[in-house]
């Protein structure tokens, strides 16, 4: 990997040098499909701009990561350009102090590549409103993660206040193994649920969302009561004949449960941030499912 | 490029296509908005869900999931409970690709919750002999990393029954181990079949399952057979192959699979043509000048020797691949990605497909002889194991077809494959016609080509358009030059394997990149006459020196059209 450090410099400056560098390796055309913004101060940087490079090998990218840093000091424009060997696109981080920490869309304007979709990630603090933020309009979608707000179940809930079509949040992606193992367990026709409940560790969003998901599709009322962890341990649905049940105690595989039938082991491993995020790129239409979940745990009374 | 039978050596490459979001025939079908499930009320969803017990196509099965939802991207396509049998799973192409594929989809979290495999083979095995197998296969072969969560499920599942083919016993226990299997694992009698035999051992094998009652799906339940080519060796052949399997199962539960369909390239060809407005306006006898069609392999017969000789390079690989390209590239637009319409636009195509009155002077075929290939000294085909000294059959074949039609009438397309030649390559070349009028001098543009449109289908999967450009400097020099748009840089990292997406198609009951057994015998129509032309001649098939592109007759049918073959 070759990494530059350009002090004091302007967008147009970073624009120059990424074209010299891609004509340097003799690959002027790479077939990039994305353009992933990654905004995050300097703490949580280092592991989110990893997670991106590792989703980018799946979805050739450049990455550029804008940290916003002191307020008070100069305003000035620091960068750092890798490209190599980690990543199958180009990253670049962006380090804003003074008052240009306000206009980080006027660094980026100029380096969003032409013609393909931008995505933007929040791994940590995300503006209330996402689509009306000036970096966030710049997104075709908009990725959030409710679990790093020091309140996770407020911020899920409050998710729809702010929601333009083509958000979605890290929450509602931790579940979709689950979710897909449910439907497959639907697939032999259960009869009907009367009710039931989510087990997971406390205040975990991802657990909300799955209640209210499962309360919405099959009709019947579901809880969220709260477990040792990690993430999700269970899901019980009460159905005329028994339970349907979903355990996993290791993080790693579950059993299904289901009457009348066998259990089940099933393979249900925790995904890496890097997972997450290669499946958020991988449609970049407005998820409606999510938006009615987000609608529906907003006045979801919980446990 | 090598063939289904060697699966091995089929090297897959790794930076290949991507899941082809654009055309997974599936998702566009569930892409029309449905039904929302929410506003089933409970008690029709319950009875919606017994109704769906009686039919049980997958489809039906998730209309009737109330957490399956067409709008819900997220959920990927999973078979329902099911359990898969394999015939000859000691053979090479279950070890290399079929088993691997199973543990992939398992990786990838698309096989349904208690999914069992069976494994049926003359050997003297238990079930955990079977397991090792399995898992050395997976360890070897698979494309998605080992994660040990995933093979404790697949190996919950994993059973093996011995016997012979013959051996009406060993059916019988196949039949009360898939009975006990439905009972332990909840798959519903569910069943595909799939034949990795020797086209000699279906009859007996479809006979075995006619007479144990397994072809027949009780109520409510699906059994399926997968078959693999060749499809017969000509025509009459290929009706009797048919007839046998129909006797046994319903013409909509025969898979045959041609690998090469489930390759993303190939699905892509639709994509492509039918998804844009940029190609189509210039995909027709207006614009196209011919259509070369290219599957260049670089291996030799190898361990194929005995199922080779005799049947050669047109009929392996012509017939069923070069055909089936050619009907994806030259069909009208269906009215929809499902099974029907689509077969329906290939038949038509297929149908169109005229032979060159001349047959000497359209079609052309050689054998390898000795030579170096990449750098090693290889034998010649007369000198390979198990092949006569004095075999006439073809290692290379060619030929001009034209189609009849008002889009393609005149424009021919060369087909062309074979085995020793120079390089590993599967491709489909548009090559356009030059402009009209060219406003520059003579000179400008001595060195401009064709303009052209290559699917590149392996290796290196993508698409290139080469078109005239100007060279830099003072002179108006136009040059050819090449756009290329390469899948390994535009998805995914990985791709999956065209077995993994036919294996998972057959347990969904997904059909439509399964030829249909009409596709099959027009296909052998347009074959048999060429093999009929060949075999009255007595003519030896020409000499080419291995690591070669082909023979020069090849190359004289070209040029008598005044054309040549793309390099290899």
């Amino acid at each position: 990997m070759t990494t530059f450090l350009m002090g004091s410099t302007t967008a147009s400056d970073i624009s120059s040098q990424l074209t010299r560098l891609r004509h340097q390796v003799g690959a002027p055309a790479v077939g990039m499909v994305l353009t992933l913004v990654v905004v995050s101060d300097e703490s949580h940087q280092y592991d989110a701009v990893r997670a991106a490079s590792e989703a980018s090998r799946e979805h050739p990218s450049r990455i550029l990561a804008v940290v916003p840093r002191e307020r008070e000091e100069a305003t000035r424009l620091d960068a750092e350009i890798r490209v190599g060997e980690l990543t199958t696109g180009e990253v670049v981080l962006l380090r804003l102090y003074g008052e240009l920490t306000e206009h980080a869309d006027s660094v980026l304007a100029p380096l969003l590549l032409p013609d393909i979709p931008v995505v933007v990630w929040w791994p940590g603090n995300a503006p209330k409103v996402p689509g009306k933020d000036p970096v966030g309009s710049f997104g075709q979608r908009r990725v959030t993660d409710a679990r790093s707000a020091p309140d996770a179940i407020a911020a899920i809930r409050s998710r729809i206040d702010g929601y333009t079509p083509g958000d979605t949040d890290l929450a509602w992606t931790r579940i979709t193994p689950w979710r897909s193992l449910l439907a497959a367990a639907f697939d032999l026709p259960v009869g009907k649920v009367l009710d039931g409940y989510v087990e997971a560790e406390p205040g975990h969003p991802s657990a909300a969302l799955l209640a209210v998901w499962l309360s919405e599709k099959l009709g019947a009322p579901i809880k969220v009561t709260e477990s040792k962890g990690p993430g999700l341990t269970a899901v019980h649905l009460r159905v005329e004949e028994g339970e349907v049940v979903v355990e996993r105690h290791d993080a790693r595989t579950a059993t299904l449960i289901r009457p009348g039938q066998p259990d089940r082991q099933v393979a249900l491993a925790r995904r890496p941030t890097s997972e997450l995020l290669a499946e958020e790129l991988r449609r970049l239409d407005p998820d409606e499912v999510y938006a009615s979940a987000i609608k529906r745990v907003a006045d979801y009374a919980g446990s | 490029m090598n063939d289904s039978e060697q699966p091995g050596s089929d090297g897959y490459d790794p930076t290949g296509p991507a899941n082809a979001p654009a055309l997974s025939v599936h998702e566009v079908e569930l892409a029309i908005p449905a039904e929302q499930p929410q506003k089933v009320a409970p008690d029709d969803s319950l009875t919606a869900a017994q109704a769906v017990a009686s039919t049980a196509t997958t489809i039906e099965v998730a209309e009737a999931n109330p957490l399956r939802d067409p709008r819900d991207k997220r959920l990927p396509r999973v078979a329902g409970p099911c359990v898969l049998v394999i015939f000859g799973v000691t053979g090479d192409l279950a070890r290399r690709k079929l088993l691997p594929a199973i543990y992939d989809l398992g990786n990838r979290g698309l096989l349904p919750p208690g999914f069992s495999l069976v494994g049926f083979a003359r050997r003297d095995w238990a079930n955990q002999d079977f397991a090792q197998i399995t898992h050395d296969a997976v360890k070897e072969h698979a494309r998605t990393p080992f994660r040990e969560e995933v093979w404790k499920q697949i190996c919950e599942g994993l059973h093996f029954v011995p016997g012979s083919f013959d051996d009406d016993g060993a059916f019988d226990a196949l039949a009360m181990a898939l009975k006990e299997i439905d009972e332990t694992r909840g798959t519903g009698g569910n069943y595909a079949f799939y034949l990795s035999v020797p086209p000699k051992a279906f009859p007996v094998v479809v006979e075995q399952l006619k007479r144990t009652g397994l072809s027949k799906p009780p109520e409510g339940a699906w059994r399926r057979i997968v078959i693999e080519k060749p499809f017969g060796h000509d025509l009459q052949s290929a009706r009797e192959l048919n007839n046998i399997v129909d006797s046994a199962f319903k013409p909509d539960s025969v898979f045959r699979i041609d690998h090469y369909l489930g390759k993303e390239t190939v699905q892509n060809i639709l994509a492509l043509r039918f998804a844009n407005t940029l190609f189509e306006p210039i995909w027709n006898r207006r614009y196209v000048d011919h259509v070369q069609i290219t599957m260049a392999e670089d291996i030799g017969v190898g361990g194929r020797a005995g199922y080779y000789d005799g049947i050669g390079a047109a009929r392996d690989v012509i017939q069923n691949h070069l055909l089936q390209l050619l009907a994806l590239v030259a069909m009208e637009d269906p009215t929809a990605f499902g099974a029907a319409p689509l077969r329906r636009e290939k038949e038509k195509v297929l149908e169109a497909v005229t032979l060159p009155e001349d047959l000497g002077l359209a079609t052309a075929r050689g054998q390898y002889t000795e030579g170096w290939q990449g750098g090693v000294p290889v034998k010649g085909f007369l000198q390979e194991d198990g092949i006569p000294p004095d075999s006439t059959t073809e290692t290379y074949a060619a030929v001009k077809l034209e189609l009849a039609n008002r889009r393609w009438a005149g424009v021919p397309f060369y087909l062309r494959t074979g085995k020793r030649l120079g390089r590993r390559m599967t491709e489909v070349a548009v090559v356009f016609q030059r402009a009209p009028h060219l406003p520059f001098s003579k000179t400008d543009t001595e060195i401009l080509g064709h303009n052209a449109l290559v699917i590149r289908i392996q290796p290196d999967e993508g698409i290139t358009v080469r078109f005239g450009s100007k060279v830099p400097g003072t002179a108006m020099e136009v040059r050819d030059v090449n756009m290329d748009f390469a899948y390994g840089e535009a998805f995914l990292e990985s791709s999956p394997e065209a077995y993994e997406r036919l294996l998972l198609d057959v347990l969904i009951g997904d059909p439509p990149l399964f030829p249909h057994q009409r596709e099959v015998e027009l296909s052998w129509k347009v074959m048999d006459p060429i093999e009929e032309f060949w075999a009255a001649g007595k003519e030896r098939p020409e000499g080419y020196p291995a690591g070669t592109g082909g023979p020069s007759s090849a190359d004289e049918l070209m040029a008598r059209d005044g054309r040549a073959w793309r390099r290899l």
